[in-house]
């Protein structure tokens, strides 16, 4: 009995060292673009297995990316719709739809035009195109935001640290005309300014508006946003391995009892 | 031969004119296995059920992927958000690439360390080599669907491997690619061949079981039965078996498509492809890594000395060793002198076995490193011991080894005869 556990163990081992093996290289390439800074790791209510995102960070986050980002950056792959998922019901998604205008049509004249966002409307983009962007921005092209945290490596902390990151160059360091430090952005001059200032909106719950609190308000919406159903996803994987551990093991159980007549 | 019968009326009357089910029976239930398998044998099966994984996930996303390139981004970002479960499809075929070469790669080395790929293996081996190529062709062009960064600059740079061929080169590209540069029409014939490929593997995966079934799997000994005394039948014993070897295999799939889908994934692919921006490092997925380490370590020109006429070039004796690394395997089996399988009996083999893995898991390193010193140094280091071990070492092993004695039979291998030595080598098959 102990021979054939060590056994199982033992093969158990072998897969876990090689799939470790394997897959010890796969952050190593994820790293190897651009001369990447160590990124902090934050906490998350989102991380973890059980981690839900935190409905309140989200709204507050919602509200920076619409009093702040959404000047320059885009959201493309969401629908107002999806808001329901940040805790608002169809009314209030409905009005916030209302405040946005889309352009549609043509219409029964062959006339194209402009109309007010409905739920099932995508986030208009701030820019007609990426040359207009480029014209308006100095050069610069504000990336779009749906999926920001899952197109940069370590993407969730890499963001907030980014965000909360502008500082001061290093004496003898020249920054450019247009051009920004920033700790962890890699090779350290990004163009876009410091987005986040002390106090920039008005929370309605009374949280203090500190960079830092924006900051992370707003990753934690664009952490949806990137990934809008982790938490469904989460759950259901609870479930999945709880069932599998339990099959596993009833499945060894009768293993053990057929192989008996061989030993 | 058959043992099949039933009670089943319409079951007899289609097994008199088509007898499938007497053919199930003899191939899947009374199939005779080797009693002392191992653990080391759930894998090809394995391998098989992720291949069905891989089929049946990949219709399903077929349904809802659009192949041009103004839409395939946005079609998979549609899957992930819309499609009611396409999260959970899209992040079990993206996971289930990389399970399904963890699977068979583990297979592979199965195979190296218990000479599974000797007389008479060696067609079974072969077929198995052509299997795990088709996997790379199809994983590859799998990976540029869904038209990200690394979709689009990886599709680029491997399909530029071609010119490298010397005149013909660069219309080969150009016919690759239906135009110009990696664009729609390359995009649709890689979902086509991607489609299609899969159920290419299916076929000679049957010609795989054919040849495994003729002879029966290898064992931990590595020595033939001698009577029906050392094999059992593989349903229930294997099935039973097999069934818990996936229940675990499934616990570790699940613990990543369902808490770290994107792990073995690369960020850049979440940005759409861009032909106007290069990424910094373009590397591919991380079972390409070790292949991909072999194709940059060819840093030099081969030349006749002294004249400055370049026979080889670099770029192109990269693509040559990097194909020649898995084409070398064709002909394991005669290069491999010892009539031993077993690398247990194989006190010298057993070693260099080891470093063997080590030095592939090192490739696979480098090949995730961009192409700078130290690192295609090493590279170069590693990629020439990759072709010793099979094309030096393997050969001279089998005359200057002196293998352990053989055990007398499966079943009974420890009692007498064998010596101590082979008796405390096959201590762990005896009864798991």
């Amino acid at each position: 009995m102990p021979k054939a556990m060590m056994k199982t163990f033992g093969a158990a081992a072998i897969a876990a060292s090689i799939l470790g093996a394997a897959i010890a290289t796969a952050p190593r390439s994820a790293q190897a673009a651009g001369e990447a800074v160590p990124i902090p790791s934050y906490d998350w209510s989102f991380s973890g297995i059980f981690g839900t995102f935190d409905r309140a960070a989200m709204q507050r986050g919602f509200q920076v990316y619409t009093e702040v980002c959404a000047s320059c950056h885009g959201l493309e792959y969401i629908a107002f719709r999806n808001l329901a998922a940040l805790g608002y019901d169809e009314d209030q998604i409905k009005a916030i739809a209302a405040t946005y205008t889309v352009g549609d049509g043509p219409d029964d004249f062959g006339e194209m035009f402009e109309r007010e966002a409905i739920p099932a409307d995508r986030f208009p983009p701030p820019f007609a195109n990426e040359n207009a962007a480029r014209a308006a921005m100095g050069g610069a092209y504000p990336p779009d935001l749906s999926l920001m945290t899952k197109k940069r490596a370590n993407g969730v902390n890499y963001l907030h640290a980014l965000l909360i990151g502008y500082e001061d160059p290093p004496a003898g360091v020249e920054v450019p005309e247009g051009q920004y430090w920033n700790a962890y952005f890699p090779g350290h001059l990004i163009s876009m300014p410091p987005p986040l200032l002390e106090d920039q909106v008005e929370f309605s719950d009374g949280t203090p508006a500190t960079v830092e609190q924006m900051s992370s308000d707003l990753t934690t919406f664009l952490a949806w946003a990137a990934e809008p159903m982790m938490e469904e996803r989460k759950r259901m994987g609870v479930k999945a391995l709880l069932f599998l551990l339990v099959l596993t093991a009833l499945l060894y159980a009768v293993k053990r009892k057929i192989w008996a007549d061989i030993h | 031969m058959s043992g099949f019968q039933s009670d089943n009326a319409v079951v007899k009357w289609i097994d008199h004119r088509l007898p499938i089910f007497t053919y199930m029976n003899h191939e899947l239930n009374e199939y005779p296995t080797p009693r002392n398998l191992s653990y080391m044998w759930n894998f090809g099966s394995l391998a098989g059920i992720a291949l069905v994984i891989m089929i049946v996930t990949g219709i399903l996303l077929a349904m809802q992927y659009t192949p041009h390139v103004d839409h395939a981004f946005a079609s998979v970002e549609r899957i992930m958000r819309d499609v009611n479960y396409g999260w959970l499809i899209r992040y079990v075929h993206m996971n289930g690439a990389s399970f399904f070469f963890i699977v068979v790669y583990i297979h592979i080395f199965r195979g190296l360390y218990y000479g599974s790929y000797k007389a008479p293996r060696e067609i079974l081996w072969m077929l198995g080599v052509i299997i795990m190529l088709l996997m790379m062709a199809t994983a590859f062009m799998g990976y540029v669907l869904p038209w990200g960064q690394m979709s689009f600059w990886g599709a680029t740079v491997i399909t530029n491997l071609f010119s490298a061929i010397p005149l013909v080169g660069e219309g080969i590209v150009t016919w690759l690619w239906g135009g110009f540069s990696v664009d729609n029409p390359t995009l649709n014939r890689f979902f086509a061949l991607h489609y299609l490929l899969p159920f290419v593997i299916v076929g000679v995966v049957f010609l795989h079981l054919w040849a495994l079934h003729r002879f029966g799997s290898n064992n931990p000994l590595g020595i033939d039965a001698k009577g029906p005394q050392d094999k059992i039948p593989f349903n229930p014993y294997y099935t039973v078996k097999d069934a818990f070897g996936l229940g675990v295999f499934l616990i570790f799939f699940a613990a990543f498509v369902f808490f770290a889908p994107n792990y073995m994934g690369h960020p850049d692919n979440y940005i759409e492809a861009n032909p106007l921006v290069t990424p910094p490092h373009i590397v591919p997925e991380w079972y390409f890594l070790p292949f991909y380490a072999m194709l940059r370590a060819v840093t030099f020109d081969i030349s006749i000395p002294f004249t400055g006429i370049i026979l080889i070039e670099a770029k192109l004796g990269g693509v040559i060793v990097m194909f020649a690394s898995i084409i070398i395997l064709f002909f394991l089996p005669w290069l491999d002198s010892s009539p031993v399988r077993s690398g247990r009996f194989r006190p010298t083999f057993k070693w260099f076995f080891w470093i063997l893995a080590i030095d592939l898991v090192a490739l696979g390193y480098l090949g995730s490193k961009p192409a700078e010193q130290p690192y295609v140094a090493f590279a170069q280091i590693a990629t020439a011991y990759y072709f010793f071990h099979f094309l030096i070492l393997l050969p001279l092993l089998g005359k200057l080894e002196r293998p352990k004695p053989l055990p007398t039979s499966i079943s009974e291998p420890v009692l007498k005869g064998g010596g101590m030595m082979a008796g405390a080598a096959a201590k762990p098959m005896e009864k798991p």
